[in-house]
């Protein structure tokens, strides 16, 4: 919220300056979100008078004034302005002068082949308005004295400042409401209000009721009649211009001054436009509205409206119609004052999508009893600018009880808020906020009616602790907990921090990649049964970001794609993160290498990266997670991303696949514009199963063997499409007493082997246990492999 | 027949010289060979020793074994030099060019939003912090009603929400993408017994995008829940967490009244800053040309309704909690400017800004890099 110092001073008694304003403003919880003077850039301006005034020789349209600027010499000045003649008081800048409306410092020139010494400035040049017509003329009697600062002059040298008022001090929604405060926290005293009294003559000639007493609890007006609806006064228009709002005509300037004053929204309706009753009631499904806005609203039921019989004229406490808005020639008005229900406004706002100063106050709570003292204040105005004659004063309904009575024990103030405050101080604090306290021991305070947001001991903590300042506060070091510090990351923690510095130490750069993915690319993971991602988003920021991702991959292959267009020639991303299903947020580490393995080099490189790749990152991840890499299964089928023929799934099992890698399918690539091949994987953390927890930290007793391993070679033939895995797997589990390690060292198909088959050379290595193999036990082991190899299909190469 | 006396002095500079003259290994076999072999010239002297008589043998006898010996000795010398002649002709020849750059095991990342969680669990660790999470798709009471935000609540209309379809709803509840990690504190206070310390990161998502907000970003949350719990405590772990995070003692923060409707009281912090080298950084006097305050966190003592909602009772259990961006502790402290490049996956950024897989935050190392 905006006001100006000298605003603040109408309700403030004060000798604070303005630093000690805007730190007290802070302090209290009324954050200073800006100020300026905007006297400051007009500083150099003054007030000078046109003494004489010719035709310049060489030009129409110019003309050469003497300009007596107070200082010195009269000075010459050539002007354009059709307004300037030798008499007029104006605004002039002398040459040095910055001019922000034209963004330039004046220097002497030569205009037309006269010798200038400044200007005659117009508003625009001064950002005062837009106006250009001409220069400034303050007129005859406007008390300027040649010389004299304009700024101070014309009271710009009123510095504005800019409030952030949060949702729950709605009585900070107006001037006096912040002076308050501020007296409050010992920045001066809150001058009395003078509230007029009027009481009107004769009955208004309008009915006014509320039938929604729910939603418009009370509903008080009155009429005006014989007013003029000219133009504000000059110092309601400097206010209204100086916290940025544009001047409209004497009544909407009056109600939108009252609203920043006191924090109050009024109506002001056009009674010319009304038929003979004006009543609050619950708008019916359909009902449309043309607001002051210029825009067309469709009600509904639970939206409260004032309305007359033909039709809705206001939504309610949020926004005027524009059918019955006052305008120039309006003579008749009707000033409504009324309280509106907070959660209906909030609702219909949200609904409606529609902001407006008045929401914004009506749905935090106004000060249900200022209903009279609102519209006493407005009508006076009324009849002070425009004239007219007030009509009694109609209440229908009546506002809710604005005040509530709760007991605050003053120790909460240090056994919650830290800070020992003195009884008295506390209750001379919440005193001077308006709160009425009673009692000495634990308190019963009475809550004023401005202050909805009050609902329990701690608001009374924190109204005590603001003014007493929260810097005030002495920190206390949190106790240390008993016992030995024990872990404080989970298991799954542990995991995703192993996997993820796993992943960077393997070369690949961790990447963040946006949760939500478009539709397409959430398409291209799902087979063709489910091509759909489980949760949309129902109001997406766009459609590229509209469904949470089950597959980290789509994300990871923009991003590369990102890349690629920028020539990066080997891309490896990661990104640790969730997938979103249907039953959970599965985490999961996805993974994507695009371009050259590593780069051209004369070592050899530049070569790019194949399905293998991304299955060497999928197992090393995994190994890191703590997964059983040993006992791992390949299955195919996996989801739409990938190529069928080069891709594969990790399982435990045929049902618990812990990853998925291979190369991405072409048609993946082209969707995503990515140039291939390209691999990916993906790691589903949550499927791996946790180490059993061991109870302690010793590690099994050391027993090195005694005697050293032997190897042996074998090479089978298998046929030439069976999977060479599941034969090493069956020699590995062919033998479990002796057989340490089986490693495939050659894959051949050619010469010397069948058509339609394979050569598959694995070494295996043998630890013998207290004594030497002899040679019959080799020969054992090794009929024992070659029986197992044989059952997998193997055939044992002679 | 008198036996010709052989001349030992001549052998022995015949033997010497022709050792002097053999030029390699091979050679020196043959000269070993002709004098020390089994059918050698020295070792056939040595035969002859045997049929002399004891005083013959006495005379003989070194003067032959000394031959030997000094023969053997020389031969081995010869050998050493001759290897070692042979060592430095090959060395000779084996060169390679240095110059040449080897090939480079490529070096992964850090995502800078991983390692400042990381580097926010290892300060709370020392605090006694456990790290709690939530899920991101929440449903409105957790995200909101629980946290004493009701449907009507202007504070709602504040949080720009993603919503998903009406017909998505989770326990009746319609569901959204949590705008805040505060939900973490409601699951952590339904789901354990205080005493209670934890700090949630995670993603977190508003419905906002221009230069400084994206629509997914980064927050850490903190919840404390004891029996004496007190603004003071909340102040000195602020100042603590903040103190450690940027590594610096001269760091002032500002506590302001603000609202939050889930604390009561509440307060903004604002941590002071000021101009090193030409940049901005956290710490130093606030009050000097150039310095500044800007806001960094929102904190509060936990509202008696969301301790109520709960399920524990206010009048047993109080307790504060804060909240803060992530990306923006991370611009603050490492430099970034421009938040959507978090985001954007570009390789550059990330080797730019992004942490080695060795670098992980300890007390004991320090926790920035």
């Amino acid at each position: 919220m905006k006001f100006t110092v000298s605003w603040l001073k109408d309700h403030l008694d004060t000798d604070a300056d303005l630093d000690g304003i805007l730190d007290t403003l802070t302090a209290i919880g009324l954050e200073v979100e800006g100020v300026e003077n905007p006297g400051e850039k007009l500083a150099d301006f003054r007030i000078a008078k046109v003494i004489s005034a010719a035709k310049h020789p060489n030009a129409d349209k110019l003309q050469l004034l003497t300009v007596d600027t107070g200082e010195g010499d009269p000075v010459q000045v050539v002007c354009g302005a059709p307004n300037a003649r030798a008499g007029m008081t104006g605004v002039f800048a002398a040459p040095g002068t910055y001019v922000p409306g034209i963004d330039m410092t004046l220097k002497p020139a030569k205009i037309r082949d006269v010798e200038s010494f400044g200007m005659m400035c117009s508003e625009r040049e001064l950002e005062l308005s837009d106006a250009h017509e001409g220069i400034i003329d303050l007129g005859e009697d406007s008390g300027a004295e040649v010389g004299e600062a304009y700024a101070h002059w014309a009271g710009l040298d009123d510095p504005v400042i800019d409030i952030a008022i949060t949702p729950n001090r709605q009585d900070c929604m107006g001037v006096r409401g912040v002076a308050r405060d501020l007296a409050a926290a010992g920045l001066g005293t809150l001058k009395p209000l003078q509230v007029p009294d009027i009481e009107g003559e004769g009955a208004a000639d309008i009915a006014i009721r509320t039938d929604d007493p729910e939603g418009c609890p009370a509903f008080f007006g009155r009429t005006v009649s014989g007013v003029m609806n000219g133009a504000s006064p000059a110092w309601m228009q400097k206010r209204l211009r100086a916290i940025g709002q544009k001047p409209i005509s004497a009544l909407v300037d009056i109600t939108n001054y009252i609203m920043i004053d006191h924090g109050r929204p009024l109506h002001v309706y056009d009674r010319a436009k009304l038929g003979a009753a004006l009543f609050a009631r619950r708008a019916s499904d359909g009902e449309n509205v043309l607001a002051l806005n210029g825009k067309s609203y469709r009600l509904d039921a639970t939206m409260t409206v004032i309305a007359d019989d033909e039709g809705v004229h206001d939504i309610g406490g949020i926004m005027g119609g524009e059918h019955s808005s006052v305008q120039p020639e309006t003579t008749e008005i009707v000033i409504e004052c009324a309280y509106f229900d907070p959660e209906t406004i909030a609702l219909t706002g949200q609904r409606l999508g529609l902001a407006s100063d008045a929401r914004t106050r009506f749905e935090r709570g106004v000060d249900p009893a200022f209903l009279d003292d609102g519209l006493a204040i407005a009508t006076q105005m009324v009849l002070d600018i425009c004239g007219g004659s007030a009509s009694e004063v109609v209440r229908a309904g009546t506002p809710p009880e604005g005040t509530k009575t709760l007991r605050y024990d003053p120790q909460l103030c240090a056994t919650l808020g830290g800070l020992d405050v003195p009884i008295d101080r506390q209750r001379a604090s919440l005193e001077s906020l308006g709160f009425t306290v009673e009692g000495d021991g634990p308190f019963t305070v009475t809550v004023p009616s401005w202050r909805r947001d009050i609902d329990g001991a701690p608001d009374f903590v924190e109204e005590v602790l603001r003014l007493e300042r929260f810097d005030s506060i002495p920190s206390v070091a949190l106790p240390r907990a008993e016992g030995v510090a024990r872990p404080t990351a989970s298991p799954e923690q542990k995991r995703e921090r192993t996997v993820r510095r796993a992943a960077a130490a393997r070369g690949l750069n961790e990447a963040v990649t946006w949760s939500f993915i478009s539709q397409d690319e959430a398409a291209l993971s799902g087979d063709s049964s489910d091509s759909g991602a489980p949760w949309a988003l129902a109001n997406p920021i766009s459609e590229e970001m509209k469904v949470m991702r089950t597959s980290m991959i789509p994300g990871l292959a923009a991003a590369a794609k990102r890349n690629a267009d920028r020539g990066a020639a080997s891309i490896q991303l990661f990104e640790v993160g969730r997938r979103y299903l249907e039953d959970a947020e599965h985490p999961t580490l996805g993974l994507i290498l695009a371009g050259a393995r590593s780069p051209r080099h004369w070592q050899g490189g530049g070569a790019p990266f194949d399905a293998f790749d991304a299955k060497a990152e999928a197992l090393a991840i995994l190994d890191a997670a703590g997964a059983p890499v040993d006992k791992l299964q390949l299955f195919g089928e996996t989801s739409g991303l990938y190529h069928p023929g080069r891709s594969g799934r990790l399982c435990l099992g045929p049902k618990n696949t812990l990853a998925e890698f291979g190369e991405l399918h072409p048609a993946t690539l082209k969707a995503l514009d990515l140039d291939g091949p390209a691999m990916a994987a993906e790691i589903f953390l949550d499927a791996i199963p946790m180490p059993k927890a061991t109870g302690g930290h010793m590690r099994a007793a050391y027993a090195p063997p005694a005697l050293q391993a032997v190897t042996r070679d074998f090479a089978f033939l298998i046929d030439a499409d069976a999977p060479a895995g599941d034969l090493l797997r069956a020699v590995k589990n062919a033998e479990k007493q002796h057989l340490a390690e089986a490693r495939i060292f050659d894959i051949f198909e050619g010469e010397h082997v069948p058509e339609g088959k394979k050569s598959v050379a694995i070494e295996l290595t043998l630890q013998p246990g207290e004594r030497s193999f002899t040679d019959e036990e080799l020969k054992a082991i090794s009929d024992t492999v070659v029986a197992a190899a044989q059952k997998a299909g193997g055939e044992l190469r002679g | 027949m008198t036996e010709q006396e052989p001349d030992l002095e001549q052998l022995e500079t015949d033997l010497l010289a022709a050792l002097e003259t053999t030029a390699g290994l091979d050679g020196l076999d043959a000269v070993r060979v002709h004098a020390l072999g089994k059918n050698g010239v020295i070792t056939g002297l040595l035969k002859t020793l045997g049929g002399m008589t004891p005083e013959q043998r006495q005379v003989e006898g070194p003067k032959i074994n000394g031959l030997r010996s000094r023969l053997a000795d020389a031969i081995a010398a010869k050998k050493a030099a001759l290897e070692t002649a042979d060592l430095d002709a090959r060395l000779a020849s084996e060169t390679l060019d240095l110059s040449l750059p080897p090939a480079a095991a490529p070096q992964g990342t850090v995502h800078p939003v991983s390692q400042v969680m990381d580097e926010l669990a290892e300060i709370f660790a020392d605090l006694g912090f456990a790290v709690a999470t939530g899920p991101e798709i929440e449903d409105d009471w957790h995200n909101f009603t629980a946290l004493n935000i009701p449907a009507s609540h202007p504070a709602r209309a504040m949080h720009d929400t993603f919503y998903f379809p009406e017909n998505q709803q989770r326990d009746g509840k319609p569901t959204l993408l949590r705008t805040h990690t505060s939900p973490v504190q409601i699951r952590t206070m339904t789901s354990q017994e205080p005493p209670i310390r934890i700090i949630a990161p995670g993603r977190t998502y508003r419905s906002d995008s221009d230069a400084t907000h994206t629509p997914m970003f980064h927050q850490v949350e903190g919840l404390v829940i004891d029996r004496d719990i007190h603004m003071g405590h909340l102040k000195w772990t602020l100042e603590t967490f903040v103190k450690a995070f940027f590594e610096r003692d001269d760091i002032v923060l500002r506590f302001r009244p603000s609202y939050f409707p889930f604390t009561e009281p509440s307060a903004e912090v604002d941590v002071g800053y000021s101009l090193e080298n030409g940049r901005r950084i956290i710490g130093g006097d606030p009050n000097a040309e150039e310095g500044g305050w800007m806001e960094i966190l929102g904190s509060g003592m936990v509202n008696r309704h969301v301790i109520e909602a709960c399920g524990l009772d206010p009048d047993e259990w109080q307790g504060f909690a804060f909240g803060c961006g992530i990306d923006r502790l991370a611009m603050l402290k490492y430099g970034m400017d421009d938040l959507r490049a978090f985001f954007d996956g570009d390789l550059r950024w990330l080797r730019h800004y992004g942490f080695s897989a060795l670098d992980v935050p300890t007390l004991s190392e320090g926790v920035g890099r």
